[in-house]
């Protein structure tokens, strides 16, 4: 008989994947800003996320221990002079998905490092949203980030967004070893100390990329993202297989060598539905007669309500997440205990790689908070995100079929993707091939006068986003052999992106089938909340 | 030499006023205190029935409008224009006006006013957001005082776009590389000729055409 230890290794390890069988029950999938019911094929490999990991008992004591007993650095308070100039580098709102119920793990951190600053003397500190190219966050936004407390005494002087196109607010430190140019918001790279707030909601958060991408401009980005850099990382999510991550690393490396930061890091756990909803995060041989009652409600009335409305439900309903560890200190070694933990909560083991892969696709991104998850930003989740959450090996087979649901609407968002609408309805028609849009249309947007200016002024991505939307599903694009999107409202939206269409679920199956051969091989993730497969 | 430029529009696109508002000026602005008296008196009567006839055909309203000029002297005017710079179109400026010029300045374009107004009246504001040209309408001048006629052809409607299509080709800039900032309707050709067009308070007419074009829309505020 096997030792009870190693029995109940292996049920951990293979309690999330689930064989459907003859008599499984539907499952509950995300279809934009409603939800399907669908009956799997006989053999389908349901992946489930893992359930929460506990969280810390006292958020507030985790910080303070974690910033007095750093990796690789002197503790927090040994770092603070009186007079000093010290800038708070926050993450925005892009993570975590969906937001956090409050108070925000920002708020948490900032409110114990302003005090100790207080305490040490040091008056001068700013509060720098690392929002990159993404939007400016909103003054309500802001507000629900660090607190009432925190926002009326900061801003909007000492409080607000980086802004990648301020002439005057960025600053070029020394190039990289590869001549890659290293520019940083001129407040951060003249501050005497740098804390960098992080939420760590995948592992390709954090590290170096905090410092890296999130206070840096468009000059700097591009030597990352673009196609190339893409199509040489086997995952994002890995660092090893990842040239986005070296190339980060590199950047990140010179800035380290300039300026003093010091990062604090946090995971999260799987905690994303509250209790209205928390039925969504269980199997659905899990679920009680009330559980099923409640997705039927939940499905009936966002099926009813006008898209427009079903979205702002959606987005008001903030995710439960526990804070499941704190560590700080210099990049490289907080952020390897960071990922451990990570990985901790999201990987799941699983047995060789499929032929036809599901991706149910949700209402959110991280650049639709608040907004539109519009057809380029359906594109990004599915080849980009979903297909990118693995170790290296992508669940998909080479030259395999990628099941999306969702309904693809032709709707963008003017005030938050006005850049996207061009891209997306003049720039797709002409070409898909990332090399060639990069080579003659990624500078024209990323300088277009407009679209810096609604970047700056309002709440707009920046010109050149929608670029990096498309390289992000480059990965994707070149390995799989054909993407269809189950229940696309319209032809056309599909057609521009390269994709095929059906009306149902089995109808995508049976065309997926049709592709690959009636023995093909189906998995589905069931993804939210996140799950990252380890494929052996 | 940059090879592409940005042009602007200005009536309502660069500040609050409009045309309008500029005659306005000028008429309460000259002569004897009953002339003042007079004109003040005439344009203030006058006024909805210009902006009707601005809505309606905006040629026919510059042709009308600049007959009222007639007898100034250039000098005059001239002196005139800074005066209505200062007090009416420096105040009407948007906020954001120059930091969107300043955009397009660090974007490598030349900067380029088009607009129905006369040059004269233009200039202050040119020199003011650091303009390199301004394309306008030219009163004709016999003797050193104004006749009351534009030198033709007026530039408003299809005109700009044959005037902004000229000075590229002039100047040997790539027209599908330029931008184009304009906040009505009436404006369309000129958008529709340049690469790079962008609304900017538009008019409802216009905003609809920008959504259905997909040219970005701008609020200045």
């Amino acid at each position: 008989m096997r030792p009870l230890k190693t029995l109940q290794k292996l049920y951990d390890e293979e309690s999330q994947v689930v064989i459907t069988e003859k008599g499984s029950p539907p499952r509950a999938l995300f279809y934009g800003e409603g939800f399907l019911q669908e009956d799997l094929p006989v053999g389908t490999r349901v992946i489930f996320p893992r359930p929460p990991l506990e969280g810390v008992p006292n958020v507030k004591a985790a910080i303070r221990w974690a910033i007095n007993h750093p990796e690789g650095m002197d503790p927090l308070h040994a770092l603070l002079r009186p007079g000093m100039r010290l800038t708070c580098v926050i993450d925005d709102i892009s993570v975590p998905l969906p937001p956090m119920v409050t108070p925000d793990v920002r708020q948490s951190i900032l409110e114990v490092v302003l005090e100790l600053c207080a305490d040490s003397g040091v008056d001068d500190v700013h509060l720098v949203i690392a929002n990159a190219l993404h939007r400016r966050m909103t003054e309500g936004e802001m507000k629900r980030m660090v607190g009432e407390k925190i926002f009326d005494a900061y801003y909007p002087d000492r409080y607000y967004n980086h802004d990648a196109e301020d002439p005057d607010g960025m600053t070029e430190l020394e190039r990289t070893s590869h001549n890659e140019v290293v520019a940083v918001n001129r407040r951060v790279a003249e501050s005497d100390l740098i804390v960098y707030v992080n939420i760590n909601f995948v592992p390709m958060n954090g590290g170096h990329k905090s410092m890296g991408t999130g206070v840096t401009n468009y000059a700097s980005l591009r030597h990352h993202h673009n196609p190339k850099t893409i199509r040489e990382s086997d995952s994002y999510m890995e660092p090893k297989a990842s040239a986005l991550y070296t190339k980060n690393s590199r950047i990140g490396t010179v800035i380290d060598n300039t300026l003093k930061v010091f990062h604090i890091e946090t995971t999260l756990n799987n905690r994303m539905f509250g209790a209205p909803t928390d039925f969504l995060a269980k199997k659905e041989e899990d679920y009680t007669e009330a559980d099923r009652l409640k997705f039927q409600a939940l499905r009936f009335t966002l099926s009813k309500l006008p898209r427009a409305a079903a979205r702002k439900v959606l987005n008001a309903i903030p995710a439960p997440y526990d804070v499941t560890g704190v560590f700080a200190g210099a990049t490289e070694p907080t952020h390897a205990k960071t990922l451990e933990q990570s990985w901790k909560q999201y990987v799941v083991p699983v047995e060789g790689q499929s032929d036809i892969v599901i991706f149910p696709i949700p209402f959110v991104s991280p650049y639709s908070v608040n907004s539109i998850l519009n057809p380029l930003l359906v594109q990004v989740m599915g080849l980009g995100y979903f297909y990118n959450l693995n170790r290296g090996v992508p669940l998909v087979k080479k030259g395999g079929v990628l099941i999306l649901l969702h309904p693809a609407y032709d709707e963008f968002d003017p005030v938050q993707h006005p850049s996207y609408i061009e891209f997306f309805h003049r720039l797709l028609p002409e070409t898909r091939d990332s090399m060639k849009l990069e080579h003659k249309y990624e500078k024209e947007f990323a300088e277009n006068p407009s679209y810096v200016h609604l970047y700056r002024k309002g709440n707009a991505y920046h010109g050149v986003h929608p670029f990096y939307m498309w390289y992000w599903g480059e990965n994707g694009r070149q390995h799989v052999g054909k993407v269809i999107v189950a229940g696309a409202e319209n032809n056309h939206v599909p057609a521009l992106l390269g994709w095929d269409r059906t009306d149902t679920l089995s109808e995508a199956i049976e065309e997926a089938r049709g592709f690959m051969g009636r023995s093909a091989s189906i998995s589905l993730l069931r993804i939210a909340p996140t799950v990252m497969v380890d494929v052996k | 030499m940059p090879a592409k430029a940005a042009f602007f529009d200005v009536d309502g696109t660069l500040v609050r006023t409009n045309i309008v508002h500029v005659y306005a000026y000028y008429a309460t602005n000259r002569g004897s205190l009953r002339g003042i008296a007079g004109r003040t008196l005439g344009t203030a009567l006058g006024l909805p029935v210009f902006g009707i006839l601005d809505a309606v055909n905006r040629k026919a309203f510059n042709e009308f409008f600049y007959r009222y000029y007639s007898g100034l002297s250039e000098d005059r005017l001239v002196t005139i224009a800074e005066d209505m710079f200062e007090d009416v179109l420096k105040p009407a400026l948007y906020e954001q006006t120059q930091d969107l010029i300043d955009e397009a300045r660090r974007a490598g374009c030349r900067i380029v006013l088009v607009t129905g107004a006369l040059d004269f009246t233009m200039r202050p504001l040119a020199r003011h957001l650091g303009c390199d040209d301004v394309i306008a309408n030219k009163m004709q001048f016999v003797g050193g005082k104004a006749t009351g006629k534009v030198i033709p052809p007026i530039i408003e409607g299809a005109n700009k776009a044959n005037a902004i299509r000229a000075y590229c080709e002039r100047e040997g800039l790539a027209l599908n590389q330029c931008h184009g900032y304009s906040d009505s309707a009436s404006d369309y050709a000129m958008l529709a000729v340049v690469g790079r067009p962008t609304a900017v308070n538009p008019d409802l007419r216009l905003r609809s055409l920008a959504r259905a074009y997909n040219w970005p829309i701008l609020d200045l505020k």
